[in-house]
């Protein structure tokens, strides 16, 4: 059981309120995704969950216990540091026997409960060397089993796979997804990268100065974002936000259309502009199409290959029943 | 890329450093050894060729020679036990966060920068001076008989004085150390549920290895040539003869230099022992 309950928890440093009261539920078996920009308090809150800080006030309560005061180790949750905080002078073996020894678990046990763990995550052949020898992906799956072999009642990630390259984390990004279909663990996950959010999570919470912008699924997020920050996080690329005369005939103050919802043509549509950047991935062409009179320019996708070049004049339609209206508060119109 | 001209340019260039080295390094080692061999007492003016191992077999046999090597060896040691101890204590002291902090890691220098001579005779006449020592002060405050302390503990109270000079210089080595400990490996420990004794045995010591062994390495070959401090508290006197201060007193005391020298000899071979057992020791942790 992993059911996670925050109740008006609040963190100040010092003056600084870092996150003001804040109500979340985590469910059991949920994989949540804590994401927003950096310094928006996703790490404290994760830390404060974990009790390496303590909150400043509200109330934790996990599986309905109040765990405000109880310290981290009883708290029966495990938790995945950035910097993977592997012990250097031990073995991948001692390293993960490490949670067991401390709870003063028998050898066989602890044995037996290390191999499954090594079994799991594809460990056996470097279980007697040191961390130092081993490659970051590797470390990344001691830094897991460690986590594991607790059975813990949930799972606490701090951003694990900013330090791997682009290759592995696509990799470990689903290692992670497998490994939770398969413990049915409850898991807290933060990252920055809201690609991680999306591909991962059950329910994503988004976090700007310490306040929950929204909480959702990732379509949910996708589809109907609450307000303007949520729409201009989530998705990639951006969701062009555009103001002023362009938004008027909606009867909004800004409206969001996404990259993936405007049709390009070299003929006709609706707005025009001239192609700038354009960015060929092959499955997919984005042109960065500057409009007159407008600062920043609009992000469109091109399905394929489209032979439309720098400087040509493009039209643009986006898609009527995709437009997301905001009204001058920055808050989603119905 | 060092071509033959720029290598034999560096040769060149560094020849004459390395000369020097040399010849400050091999004129006494060698002037030594040509006194070891002969029988050179100045006030009595001999100086007489070839004694052979004469010199060496005297000083090896005589029973001052082995008392002097335990000595060596229980001051060394004991300096050691005490300031490594006490700088690990003394590093996680000053690794919590306190007001003052920076006052109060200069002050805890500040021993280090005491002349050994002035630091021994503080110690000797302030703190351990039987009459009006401070020391002597708090004991008859609980009303205890005063230790005195140069005659009754004088090994003992030279390993104080010296542990007290060097103890600072082990916890600014520690203390650097402590303060490189990834903070994410003690909240991964804690998570794991370890206690502070078992986060300071399992993680921070591992930690502190290396610097402990790089702090024994230089502190052993410094303490083994020790003389300041005996020379102005006991003078040799009451089993605080160390090799050092034995040689000392054939040449200078007894004016017998062709004996001291072949206890300089000696002290050079105890010297290099130590240092080979150091090396290997050091050499193994920094594989690492």
């Amino acid at each position: 059981m992993g059911r996670i309950t925050l109740d008006k928890v609040q963190k100040s440093f010092g003056e600084v309120e870092v996150i003001p009261p804040l109500d979340l539920t985590i469910e059991d078996g949920e994989f949540v995704v804590f994401v927003g920009p950096s310094g928006c308090g996703k790490s404290t809150l994760l830390r404060l969950i974990a009790g390496l800080e303590d909150v400043s006030g509200g109330h934790i309560r996990i599986d309905g216990k109040d765990a405000t005061l109880v310290p981290p180790a009883k708290r029966g949750l495990a938790m995945v540091f950035q910097s993977y905080a592997l012990y250097p002078h031990m073995s991948v073996r001692k390293n993960i026997a490490f949670p067991l020894r401390m709870a003063k678990m028998d050898k066989a046990e602890r044995d037996r409960r290390v191999q499954e763990a090594a079994d799991i995550l594809n460990l056996t052949d470097y279980i007697d060397r040191r961390p130092g020898q081993l490659s970051g992906g590797q470390r990344q799956r001691v830094a897991i089993g460690r986590a594991i072999v607790r059975e813990p009642a949930a799972f606490l990630f701090d951003e694990p796979l900013s330090n791997l390259d682009a290759a592995l984390r696509v990799g470990m990004r689903l290692e992670i997804s497998e490994l939770h279909k398969r413990l049915e663990t409850t898991m807290v996950y933060v990252t920055h990268d809201q690609v991680e959010a999306m591909t991962m999570a059950d329910k994503i919470v988004v976090l700007r100065a310490g306040i929950i912008e929204q909480v959702g699924s990732p379509l949910d997020l996708y589809h109907t974002p609450k307000n303007l920050f949520v729409a201009g996080f989530i998705g990639s690329p951006k969701m062009n936000l555009l103001d002023g005369d362009l938004a008027k005939p909606h009867d909004a103050t800004t409206i969001g259309v996404r990259p993936e919802h405007i049709t390009p043509s070299p003929t006709e549509g609706t707005w025009t502009g001239k192609i700038g950047v354009s960015e060929h991935l092959g499955s997919d062409t984005f042109f960065h199409v500057h409009m007159e009179g407008r600062r920043d320019p609009v992000t469109i996708r091109a399905a394929g290959e489209v032979d439309m070049h720098r400087g040509d004049t493009i039209y643009l339609t986006p898609n009527a029943e995709r437009i997301h209206r905001f009204g001058a508060d920055g808050l989603r119109m119905p | 890329m060092a071509t033959q001209h720029s290598r034999s340019a560096a040769r060149t260039m560094m020849a004459p450093a390395v000369f020097l080295l040399l010849v400050w390094m091999l004129v006494p080692l060698i002037l030594t050894l040509w006194f070891s061999v002969m029988d050179y007492r100045p006030l009595r003016g001999t100086f007489e060729c070839c004694e052979g191992l004469g010199n060496y077999i005297r000083f090896a046999s005589s029973s001052s020679f082995q008392d002097a090597i335990v000595t060596t060896l229980i001051m060394v040691g004991g300096i050691l036990l005490i300031t490594v101890t006490g700088g690990i204590l003394l590093a996680l002291l000053l690794d919590q966060p306190i007001w003052g902090q920076g006052i109060v890691r200069i002050l805890v220098i500040a021993p280090f920068f005491v002349m050994p001579t002035v630091a021994a005779l503080v110690w000797k006449n302030m703190f351990m001076n039987p009459v009006n020592g401070l020391l002597a002060h708090l004991w008859e405050f609980f009303g205890a008989e005063p230790i005195s302390w140069l005659t009754q503990v004088p090994l003992f109270s030279i390993i104080i004085i010296v542990s007290w000079i060097w103890l600072p210089f082990a916890t600014l080595i520690l203390l650097t150390a402590i303060q490189s400990l990834d903070s994410e490996q003690m909240e991964a420990a804690e998570m794991d549920g370890a206690s502070p004794i078992a986060r300071f045995f399992y993680i921070v010591l591992p930690h502190l290895s290396r610097a402990i062994t790089v702090v024994i390495l230089i502190q052993t070959i410094f303490l083994l040539s020790i003389f300041a401090e005996i020379f102005v508290t006991t003078g040799g006197g009451f089993g605080t003869r160390t090799l050092t201060y034995l040689v000392y007193q054939r040449v200078i005391e007894s004016q017998n230099v062709g004996l001291g020298s072949a206890g300089g000899i000696f002290a050079v071979i105890l010297a290099n022992i130590v240092a080979i057992f150091l090396m290997r020791m050091v050499g193994k942790n920094l594989d690492k």
